[in-house]
């Protein structure tokens, strides 16, 4: 293994073993809660699409919003500063700490604040920093950084707190429960704020008409930073910024949602500073409140930082719309296993990290942890402004790609059968490349498959491309779907069908998991439909799964000039691989014309959601194998999808008993799980599903997973074999 | 119809873990003191025939009122759907006294109930059009999962009552 999968592998095997456990029980946790909430609501999606619009047009209106807000809050008596950067943000802000002399500041919960680095700024300006979000306060007494955007120690169990604070408070009875560690940091911190010269907050929405901060907590804390010393400096992104109070219903019912689960966050406050509300002045017990003697201050600092340019960046701008709920981060499995020190750059975590981090601290941060997102997809649906966060992840896979240093560029690029540029390492351009590599392993097995399990192959494979040895390979067929399906006699019926589709065989299913494609042939025949097979052509997904998109796009455009012809004729589109059809239906639009991208989605199915359709339309489910004990592993992009759901009805339909997962993702997604550098990390995720059927007593059932991947993940983990429902209910 | 609007916001407080205390504006004082443990502090309610006058509440708030009392008693308005409290600041101290007590109670009158957040967005634009342009949407008690289980009593109240003045 190359030293630099080494050393990421390694640090991944650390954090497994350090923090994974408590990133696990917090991420699913709260996970479960916002699936949890959102049911009992059906007008979730009519709320995230309100959101999002609110969120377009403020970031369209962007500069006009900041002249707004910087009027409404110096009429307010406040003052406004736009930051350029980190820099010139701290400057301002130690500025206002030495022109009011402060010693201490308390601070609420603020990731931009820690993408400005600010505590580090005021130490060296001499005051004293308290965080007084409880999760933040252990991090900062652990000197540690965030480990999520919402639950900042959410690495740490209560054990591994207990044993922090009585080391680093030495109490006299040593602290064990989570109630002792929140009662002494409450009162600790209480007492910080008390003293504090200055009150610092971040800002979760700006309303510019009014100058108004709004800041989301359960425990408090912002509340009391901001009213109780006599001068408040909240910082923001300038992206924060919405129009008005009209604006927020949206997003009040969302924000605590999506985050954890709640139906709405404990304090919504909604401030416009210097506010009414009398400085408490603990120095002077007894002394009544009064506003009127008081000298309030306010300053807004809103951060530009690279965010001017992400507004003007076609593929980042979406990344502004974001409102730093976390969603992403605990409804990817990924980070579910291994957290925000893994899947995180210099400040932020998750999925929608990369498009941050690209943004305001550059590409190399990005770079270190952005492999981490397979574009499973699930935390499309978890997004409250349906941001298309593996879009983001793709494209600055790409950015990245492009910017690596290659000697012999031209060199390379003249010998590989993509369109992407030299510099895409080799295990990227290997794993973009697959349908080429199947095709030729197809035509040259089975002696490719001996030579590629051979152990010095399998050797040079892990040192030079980084395919983990410990992964079994995909086996290759001589006889593909496609001359299979070219061999047979045409059916009687042939022509005489009322429905004709033309079924997309992807690599997989052409070159290695050639049963299944057999079995959906057979089964839509069985059903009334004439069948077509289109030539195998790579979809895309594989190289975009790398970042290397002008291979995709040239993929794209080779599979619907071959499809196009039968859409032409009328024919329906059926895909066995649930991956694909994501591409067909989500990524295409990036990649083809509009029209072109919008005619195949429309008219392409999943092989379980067609037979579905077949079968509500009157065809005889008599024909088809019924009954049995099944376990079903879904697949990610088809749950995103939303067409899981036709598996388990046809499977209900035909009276077979079924348990299903209900994991994010298998773990495998695609390629990343034969990457050395995430091998270990995949089989982690791989157990929990593992676990979850071990639980239900799956030894007896008939185990299904609808992706080629899913399959191989089961197949690593599980004793018995898996196959695709369609094998499952196709007649012999 | 308003007794329908009472009735539901008592269930939404429930589900959030506030107790609902009903009354009408003749028998508030007694009621109040029943409700509220002493030491507590206070601020002027504004609603007519409703006072803390007679009761066990201390006003006008200072420090040390904040950092002893066991209960802070402010007014407030309501959204129905989500049993929460609209938490108007203003220079009384309205906010740090509804804050720092172990105990917030809520004095809220039956037409300041608003349905959903939609409709107390559209009523709070208006008040910050006429100056009043600081509100806190608080939801049951302070609450942290930061030590690894739900506790309730952080930096705000550990526990949350409601008076809806029925006849207000």
């Amino acid at each position: 293994m190359s030293a630099d999968r080494e050393r990421k592998a390694a640090k991944i095997r650390h954090l497994l073993e350090t923090e994974g456990d408590a990133v696990f029980e917090n991420t699913t946790h709260v996970n479960a809660g916002r699936y949890e909430t959102n049911s009992h609501r059906d007008d979730i999606d009519e709320l995230r699409d309100a959101a999002r619009a609110i969120k377009e047009d403020a970031i369209e209106r962007l500069p006009e919003l900041v002249e707004t807000v910087k009027e409404s809050v110096e009429a307010n008596g406040g003052e406004v500063y736009v930051a350029d950067d980190a820099a010139d943000a701290n400057r301002y802000i130690t500025e206002v700490t030495e022109s009011k002399g402060a010693e201490t500041l308390a601070k609420s919960k603020s990731m931009t604040t820690e993408e400005i680095d600010v505590n580090d700024a005021l130490a060296d300006a001499g005051v004293d920093v308290t965080e007084t979000d409880l999760g933040e306060f252990v991090v900062q007494v652990a000197d540690e950084a965030p480990s999520h955007l919402v639950g900042p120690a959410f690495h740490k169990s209560t054990e591994d707190i207990a044993e922090l604070f009585n080391a680093h408070f030495d109490p006299d009875e040593p602290f064990e429960t989570a109630e002792d560690l929140t009662q002494f940091a409450r009162d600790h911190v209480g007492e910080k704020i008390v003293d504090a010269d200055v009150g610092m907050t971040g800002a979760n929405f700006v309303f510019a008409e009014s100058g108004t901060v709004a800041l989301v907590t359960n425990e408090g804390n912002a509340r009391k930073c901001a009213v109780t010393p006599d001068t408040h400096v909240a910082v923001a992104g300038i992206e924060k910024l919405i129009p008005s109070v009209d604006d927020f219903p949206p997003f009040a019912e969302l924000i605590a949602r999506a985050a954890g689960g709640q139906d709405i966050a404990t304090y919504l406050s909604l401030l416009s500073p210097p506010v009414d509300s009398p400085v408490v002045d603990f120095d002077e017990p007894d002394e009544p409140l009064d506003a009127s003697t008081d000298d309030r201050e306010f300053h807004l600092v809103l951060l530009d930082n690279g965010r001017t340019e992400m507004r003007e960046d076609d593929d980042l701008r979406e990344t502004l719309y974001c409102i730093r709920c976390g969603a992403c981060a605990n409804s990817c499995a990924n980070f579910q296993h291994v957290g925000g020190h893994a899947f995180g750059g210099e400040t932020y975590t998750g999925g929608i990290a990369t498009g941050w981090e690209a943004g305001v601290h550059g590409l190399d941060s990005a770079a270190e942890f952005n492999d981490l997102c397979t574009g499973c997809s699930r935390c499309v649906d978890a997004c409250p402004v349906k941001i298309d966060i593996p879009w983001i992840n793709t494209v600055v896979r790409d950015r990245i790609n492009r910017g690596a240093d290659a000697e012999f560029d031209w060199l390379v690029e003249g010998l590989t059968p993509d369109a992407d540029p030299g510099g895409v390492d080799l295990q990227k351009r290997l794993f973009g490349n697959f349908g080429t590599l199947a095709k030729l392993g197809s035509a040259t097995a089975p002696v490719s498959n001996w030579l590629a399990d051979w152990g010095p192959t399998r050797a040079v494979m892990e040192r030079v491309a980084g395919v983990d040895r410990r992964r079994d390979l995909p086996e290759f067929q001589r006889e593909t779907l496609v001359d299979w399906f070219e061999a047979r006699d045409p059916l009687p019926a042939a022509g005489d069908a009322d429905r004709e589709v033309v079924l997309y065989p992807d690599a997989y299913t052409n070159y290695v998991l050639v049963d299944r494609g057999k079995a959906a042939v057979r089964t839509l025949e069985a059903l009334g439909v004439d069948v077509a097979v289109a030539p195998c052509h790579e979809s895309g997904r594989a190289p975009l799964s790398q970042g290397m998109i002008a291979t995709a796009r040239e993929n794209a455009e080779r599979v619907a000039d071959s499809l196009d012809p039968h859409l032409d004729s009328g024919r329906d589109v059926v895909v066995v691989e649930p991956s694909d059809l994501a591409a067909f239906r989500r990524e295409y639009e990036h990649l083809l014309d509009d029209d072109r991208a919008e005619r195949l989605a429309e008219h392409s199915y999943e092989v379980m959601e067609y037979v579905y359709g077949l079968l509500e339309n009157g065809a005889d489910a008599d024909l088809l194998a019924s009954g049995g004990e099944v376990a079903f592993h879904s697949h990610c992009q088809q749950r995103t999808l939303d067409v899981d759901v036709y598996t388990e009805a046809v499977f209900e339909r035909l009276g077979y008993d079924v348990v299903t997962s209900d994991v994010e993702c298998c773990g495998m997604a695609g390629s990343f799980g034969y990457k050395s550098e995430y091998y270990e990390l995949s089989v982690d995720v791989g157990e929990t599903l593992a676990d979850q059927f071990e639980a239900q007593d799956v030894a007896q059932r008939e185990l299904v997973a609808s992706g080629a991947s899913c399959h191989e993940q089961l197949g690593s983990l599980l004793p018995q074999a898996s196959t695709h429902p369609v094998e499952l209910v196709a007649p012999e | 119809m308003r007794t329908d609007t009472i009735d539901q916001f008592a269930s939404s407080l429930a589900a959030a873990d506030v107790a609902c205390t009903r009354v009408e504006a003749a028998e508030f004082s007694a009621a109040l003191d029943d409700v509220v443990d002493a030491p507590a502090v206070g601020v002027p309610l504004g609603i007519d025939g409703v006072s803390l006058d007679d009761t066990a509440v201390e006003l006008p708030p200072t420090p040390r009122l904040l950092r002893e009392a066991e209960t802070g008693v402010t007014r407030v308005h309501g959204i129905v759907d989500h049993g929460s409290f609209v938490i108007q600041a203003d220079a009384a101290g309205t906010e740090p006294v509804s804050l720092y007590p172990r105990t917030h109670v809520g004095v809220v009158r039956a037409s300041d109930l608003h349905a959903d957040v939609e409709e107390t967005a559209s009523w709070l634009g208006e008040e910050f059009d006429a100056g009043r342009d600081a509100a806190v949407l608080a939801t049951g008690a302070s609450a942290t999962a930061d030590m690894g289980e739900l506790v309730h009593g952080v930096h705000g109240p550990q526990s949350v009552h409601a008076v809806v003045v029925t006849d207000r």
